[in-house]
């Protein structure tokens, strides 16, 4: 009952071709295919947003899209956030700052999901970022200094958009 | 003596040193890991409450392409290994241990009766989907009369009721008579867990020729889990090596022995193949311990003047199928803590331990206080109205003084000892709390109603205990490049505990955190290990951490002696060299480059016993708004006061009372594990159950006093973890009492969800 097809796909700017089983969530692909472990797995039912990627600029629920749907996407996951030089980017490091994250498991899908938001939205207040992590579930901060952090980190999308911008 | 070399790193808010591999991605969680050769199991697990089972037809999964095999009861050494009791192991609870696997009976849904091993998980679950099971249907127990049908989960006892206990002091039989006024009320707590966002996991590597067993995913009691498990599998507990990777979140219910943490080292011993196993979230639901489904029958006894003078207590805990590692603690805690930080010299609590056809129950943050205190703090505002009291002044009447300290409330059950409060300024954090909430300026606002909705002030106080003993270990080695490694006890569950505990050794060494390291990763590195519970992690495991971190300076200064040829008493260990008044100092580097190898590495062992607990204390108010259309109730503002005695880390704290206090909110307006009347759980998914997210409570502050030193431990610290959940119910629910005062509606049950409140609001009477 399972069958492979052939995708190609980029991610974190890396290209991969690759068998892809039929019947394999886009999260399982990430973690068991190409390793990518960053990428976890709260729920499998699109609810609690720990496998949130960005697919094409978009933030999307890994879980819930199957591995061959993401042929010719280009993908950014956790491993693919920090600045090209490998440092902590400005949203990291302002999570680190307010101890926006605790036992690290819905970190990633956290990150993702406001990288996408700051990088479309980097204006957007704290009623539209609550409104955006409302779909990420996180147990341990009780979201404060999540919401702190993406506020300070605005900044620096702000930047980069500016600067996109000029060029 | 100096406790410590600097004051550089304890009470600053230290970046935490594990966050940057969170957020690169770089964690390891047990799902993370891979094995050549590693196979996959899968649960089937009894869709039945309670049944006998009559058939388990296997051929048809046992022929799909992929599977290795499938284990049931039959395969399993006979007797059948039961869980054992961790925590408080009366007697009583034998009965009702559970077998690690199905064989005649299952007793609740998600009740494991076989594992299937298989080349993936996918091609597991395609099997389980082959298997037949015929069970013949028994009559369910799930109502608080276990009894009453005369269906017995466990026949051989007769009954459904586990436990049963009585625990006086004073007279308060007496009081009751006497007593000028009187009060009796019911409360419920609805069933709800922990759900931290990692679910269980294991993995487990069977190695034939040294007959050694590793297990990855161990978390909270590694060191009892390997003992419990060493047991089972007739191996010596040195045969066994657990190992904790990250770890998504605990709370309580995580890293507890369950019984996959036999079936899956039991399948990769039977294999010889390392075997994988990860829970998914529907299993967890029901798999994992459930907590928290307490209700109870509490009389308080007054003055016309408010003094209290007895306070009677029933209290019921739905154990579920069976009793865990816990035992009875949850419901226990519900008794001891049903008095509070209050003067009460007579008092009568009896528990009752149930058991019904659901999952188990085990501790949740806070487990028997969050229930407790909703017990008390609403009757306490019942009895204050009754009364024409103000409720603060009804507090501040019968809150214990500083001067009453030592305080005990006697033995709050047969089999514990007696419980006495140390240190504290029970009033100096109430009327903090009061300030911050502006307790006096929002009197006016009791009750009314200000665009539409009732608008209502409450406050609750509450004590806990924390750091159990009876002892933490602790090993420090100098490894060959001068830095040290710490071994640790503790079990790290994302309370950010490499960081704090760098802290304490940091400063007991005068070292940097840079040249330390925390490892928590396996049982191999200690003799043993008491685990991350109870709130004892910085208490008991960081008191270690001190204890290990002087006999290190010690053995330091002593291999430096030699090294220098010079006296010990001339010698200070400073900036990671030890130094001689009169000239001449080896570096931690220098003295690790000269251990000959016969004398392998530098290391020394650190211990810390403790007998008693500690009692940390607070108050917490809340301001919400009530929409009597919808049952909508806000929270518009919300502080939690605690007494953590010493914050190693202020930021690590408050994260620890926020993030617990969101549980809090979660466990009164969302969580809820609901059962039919066939005992199925309807509430197996996050779809169906609920937890708080980032829009629903954006206006919480907390404060963390320092106000009094705890005197059971070096550090002076007490329980932080827990205080922001436990009276979070009461002070809830006395502010939906408060603002909902003129129609009389006063919350008694759990969740406050939008359906109850509109119903408190419209159906009265």
């Amino acid at each position: 009952m399972s069958k492979k097809i052939d995708i190609s796909l980029t991610v974190n700017g890396e290209r991969y071709v690759h068998a892809a089983d039929t019947r394999t969530t886009f999260a399982d692909f990430l973690r068991n295919d190409l390793r990518l472990t960053g990428t976890h797995i709260g729920c499998e039912q699109g609810v609690c947003g720990a496998c949130t990627v960005l697919v094409d600029g978009e933030a999307v629920r890994s879980c819930l899209m199957l591995a061959p749907q993401a042929d010719g996407a280009s993908v950014v996951t956790i491993e693919g956030l920090c600045e090209p030089d490998g440092e902590l980017g400005v949203l990291q490091r302002a999570f680190r700052k307010h101890h926006a994250l605790q036992c690290g498991f819905c970190t990633p899908g956290i990150l993702t999901t406001a990288h996408a938001l700051l990088t479309q939205e980097p204006d957007a207040d704290e009623d539209r970022i609550r409104d955006v992590l409302s779909g990420n579930i996180c147990r341990c901060t009780g979201y404060i200094t999540i919401v702190q952090a993406i506020l300070e980190a605005r900044e620096g999308y702000r930047e980069r958009s500016r600067s996109t911008a000029m060029k | 003596m100096k406790l410590f070399q600097s004051d550089k790193l304890i009470g600053l808010s230290l970046e935490r040193l594990e966050d940057e591999r969170f957020l690169t991605g770089k964690g390891q969680y047990v799902a993370d890991l891979d094995e050549p050769g590693m196979l996959h199991a899968a649960i089937v697990r009894s869709t039945v409450a309670h049944g006998r089972i009559v058939r388990l037809g296997l051929d048809a999964a046992r022929a799909l392409p992929g599977i290795h095999a499938i284990v049931t009861a039959a395969d399993i050494q006979q007797p059948i290994p039961t869980i054992p009791l961790r925590l408080v192991p009366l007697p009583e609870f034998e009965p009702y241990r559970q077998p690690v696997i199905a064989s005649a009976k299952v007793r609740y849904v998600g009740e494991p009766i076989a594992v299937v091993v298989a080349d993936s998980r996918a091609l597991a679950e395609d099997a389980i989907d082959l298997v037949e099971i015929e069970i013949e249907s028994l009559p369910p127990v799930g109502d608080r009369d276990v009894d009453a049908g005369g269906s017995f989960l466990f026949e051989e006892t007769g009954t459904n009721v586990a436990l049963r206990y009585h625990a006086t002091s004073g007279d308060p039989n007496g009081a009751f008579v006497a007593a000028e006024y009187t009060r009796k009320e019911m409360f419920q707590i609805q069933r709800h867990t922990a759900a931290p966002m990692e679910t269980r996991g294991l993995l487990a590597r069977w190695d034939e020729s040294g007959q050694t067993l590793k297990l990855f995913g161990a978390a909270k009691v590694p060191y009892f889990n390997r003992r419990a498990l060493a047991r089972m599998m007739d191996l010596p507990e040195t045969s066994l090596e657990l190992i904790e990777v990250d770890v998504g979140g605990g709370f309580g219910v995580r890293g507890e022995f369950y019984p996959e943490d036999f079936l899956i080292p039991f399948v990769a011993r039977q294999l010889g193949r390392p075997v994988s196993w990860i829970e998914d979230r529907r299993e967890h639901l029901m798999a994992t311990n459930h907590s928290r489904e307490v209700g109870a029958t509490v009389e308080i006894a007054c003055t016309r003047d408010g003094k209290i003078t007895g306070l009677r207590g029933e209290v019921f805990g739905d154990m579920g199928a069976y009793i865990r590692t816990n035992g009875g603690v949850v419901p226990t805690a519900a008794g001891m803590f049903l008095q509070g930080p209050y003067r009460i010299a007579n008092v009568d609590v009896t528990v009752l331990a149930l058991m019904t056809n659901k999952t188990p129950v085990g501790t949740y943050r806070g487990p028997g206080r969050f229930e407790a205190n909703f017990f008390r703090e609403r009757l306490f505002d019942m009895a204050a109205a009754d009364l024409e009291i103000d409720p603060a002044e009804f507090r501040r009447i019968n809150l214990i003084r500083e001067d009453e300290l030592p305080y005990s409330i006697g033995k709050r059950a047969p089999h514990l000892p007696e419980a006495i409060y140390d240190t504290g300024d029970y009033h100096a954090a109430f009327e903090r709390c009061l300030k911050e909430i502006d307790w006096q300026g929002k009197a006016a606002l009791q009750g009314r109603l200000v665009d539409g909705r009732y608008q209502g002030v409450g406050i609750a106080s509450f004590v806990e205990s924390g750091g159990a003993g009876p002892k933490e270990t602790s090993r420090f080695v100098l490894e060959k490049d001068g830095s040290v490694t710490i071994a640790v006890g503790s079990s790290l569950l994302g309370q950010g505990l490499e960081t704090t505990f760098s802290q304490i050794a940091g400063d007991a060494l005068n070292l940097p955190v840079s040249a330390l390291r925390i490892d928590h990763g396996s049982t191999a590195r200690l003799s043993d290990g008491l685990g991350s519970y109870h709130g004892r992690s910085i208490i008991v495991g960081g008191s270690a951490v001190l204890d290990g971190a002087e006999k290190f300076r010690t053995a330091v200064i002593e291999v430096a002696a030699n090294l220098l040829g010079r006296p010990n008493s001339e010698l200070r260990f400073e900036n990671g060299l030890v130094a001689s008044e009169t000239g001449g100092s080896i570096s931690l580097a220098q003295i690790a480059a000269s251990r000959r190898p016969e004398e392998g590495l530098l290391a020394v062992d650190g211990i810390f016993l403790v007998n008693k607990p500690t009692y940390s204390y607070g108050t917490h108010a809340a301001h919400v708004a009530v929409d009597p259309d919808t049952g909508r109730v806000e929270v518009l503002d919300y502080i939690a006061v605690e007494d953590v005695g010493r914050a190693i880390n202020p930021m690590i704290v408050s994260g620890q009372a926020i993030g617990a206090l969101v549980q809090g909110l979660g466990g009164v307006f969302l969580d809820h594990l609901i059962y039919d009347d066939q005992c199925q759980l309807l509430t197996a998914s996050f779809v169906d159950y609920l937890m708080p997210t980032a829009t629903d409570f954006p206006s919480l502050r907390n404060i963390a006093l320092e106000l009094r030193l705890s005197p059971t431990n070096p550090l002076g610290a007490k329980s932080a973890g827990e205080g922001g959940m436990v009276p979070v119910a009461a002070a809830i629910g006395n502010a939906v009492g408060a603002a909902l005062k003129s129609l009389g509606a006063q919350p008694r049950t759990l969740p406050l969800s939008p359906s109850r409140v509109w119903s408190l609001i419209h159906e009265r009477g």
